[in-house]
């Protein structure tokens, strides 16, 4: 119990003093998780939606890849970008191992999955009598997307805030790939998983409960778009 | 009268069954046709054929005598009709956003639309749930403003899908006087589907009997239910032990 709020005054500490540090870490967290959502959204969202509403050849089997990467040890995207930007891989060129690009596209790759997989179970609930009655009300296919989105939004946030979840949670694939470079790389999950490995439990306490005031800020708001203009 | 809608030897096939096989229905301008048939007589199927919501395997479709199918017709045409389902299918918003959806969608100015709904939510005694969240709304008031949804945006043809049968016996009758009235007024054409005698009786002034797929009968309301043919007679029969 000490330990928890020993943890919980050093973070305080941290954050009025406005350690350097601190802020580079945080910043830097935010900055690569912001961005990773980003793109995973961009892409997730359209591609969920058309596997939940369309019907191909092989759509069955691109789902069951798209379940299994809900479940894709970050360890394992974290080896797969690193083979990928390894000086001698195909995109060694970039030199982007160990930087935060290379993180990103680590976020990227384990939040990718849920988002369409969430996204595709949410517009496969949207019954064909609703498709049929936006199409009789004269909608373009457009249009018809704009109105689907609105009506699955708690959905889609739900996937987004899901998304992000795991984005926040990832240390394996960030550590590997990142490097955890001081001032470079170094984001609150890797610092917390360094601190603890030096014996620093007050200090990974302390950078925990700033992550996790982070994480409810932005799900906080995230949240708040989600159930707007609902009761309660 | 003007002929909207004509169907010639139309036929929709899925694998090998026929599902619909209409040698001829015309639906002319002004009139209320019911179409009446059990459960899986293809009932809402030929009105989602008729409102080029679903494409015909075979035969000639044409409105205002022009050939088409639900695969050819522009946007413009299919925006000349209307349909109003079973269900209410309101969307997650107002009442009046919900009922100016449709013209929305047409990009029709915004003072127009606020003076069409308003005119449709009063017709339809529904305006003091105007800024209501519809999904709040009881089944009656839901669907209501389905219906005020489909009128709304001006229809050459409204298709209605079993709009009543979903509700409780007073929310029903009092819609559909209230129905009755609007439909006289705006002399909209309506292609209303239902496999209640009741509602065919009140409302409709053509009628259609189908069964497996086909037209067995048509004709003036009153002459169809006064003189059914040998093909509609049990079925009718059936409805009349109750009415």
């Amino acid at each position: 119990m000490n330990l928890l709020v020993d943890g919980l005054l050093k973070a305080l500490a941290m954050l009025r003093s406005g350690d350097n540090e601190i802020i580079t870490i945080a910043t830097l967290t935010a900055k690569v998780s912001l961005t990773s959502i980003f793109f995973s959204t961009l892409l997730g969202l359209p591609l969920g939606m058309v596997l939940g509403l369309s019907k191909f050849k092989g759509r069955r089997l691109l789902l069951t890849f798209i379940n299994l990467g809900m479940g894709l040890p970050p360890v394992v995207a974290g080896l797969w970008i690193t083979l990928l930007l390894w000086r001698s891989g195909p995109l060694g060129q970039f030199s982007l191992l160990y930087t935060p690009t290379a993180i990103i596209m680590a976020q990227f790759i384990v939040s990718l999955p849920i988002i369409v997989g969430l996204t595709c179970s949410t517009f496969q609930q949207i019954s064909d009598k609703l498709l049929l009655q936006i199409k009789a009300l004269g909608a373009t296919r457009t249009q018809t997307l704009f109105i689907l989105l609105k009506e699955t939004k708690i959905g889609i946030f739900a996937a987004i805030i899901a998304g992000l979840g795991r984005i926040i949670a990832e240390v394996g694939a960030a550590m590997m790939v990142g490097g955890n470079i001081q001032g470079d790389t170094r984001i609150l999950t890797t610092s917390i998983v360094m601190e603890v490995s030096k014996g620093n439990f007050d200090i990974a306490l302390a950078l925990s409960f700033i992550l996790m005031s982070a994480a409810f800020l932005i799900t906080g708001s995230i949240t708040f778009l989600q159930q707007r203009k609902r009761n309660a | 009268m003007n002929t909207l809608l004509k169907l010639n030897e139309v036929k929709l096939q899925i694998e090998k069954k026929i599902i619909l096989n209409i040698p001829d229905l015309q639906i002319v301008q002004g009139e209320f046709l019911g179409v009446m048939g059990p459960n899986g007589a293809g009932k809402s199927t030929l009105l989602k054929l008729l409102a080029f919501l679903e494409c015909h395997s075979s035969g000639v479709l044409s409105y205002l005598g022009k050939e088409l199918s639900a695969s050819t017709i522009s946007l413009e045409t299919r925006r000349k009709f209307s349909i109003a389902l079973q269900q209410s299918l309101l969307l997650d918003g107002t009442v009046f956003q919900n009922i100016a959806l449709g013209l929305k969608l047409r990009k029709v100015p915004k003072k127009e639309i606020k003076k069409k709904v308003d005119y449709w939510m009063e017709t339809f005694k529904i305006s003091h749930l105007a800024q209501k969240n519809a999904l709040t709304l009881s089944g009656g008031e839901a669907q209501r403003v389905n219906l005020a949804r489909a009128m709304a945006v001006g229809p050459d043809i409204l298709f209605l899908d079993e709009p009543f049968s979903a509700l409780d016996f007073p929310t029903k009758i009092k819609l559909m006087e209230d129905f009755k009235h609007i439909a006289a007024k705006s002399n909209t054409t309506t292609v209303f589907v239902s496999h209640d005698l009741a509602e065919i009786r009140y409302l409709t002034t053509t009628l259609a009997i189908m069964l497996d797929g086909q037209i067995k009968q048509s004709g003036l309301t009153s002459d169809v239910l006064e003189h059914p043919n040998l093909d509609t007679a049990s079925f009718l029969n059936e409805w009349k032990k109750f009415y």
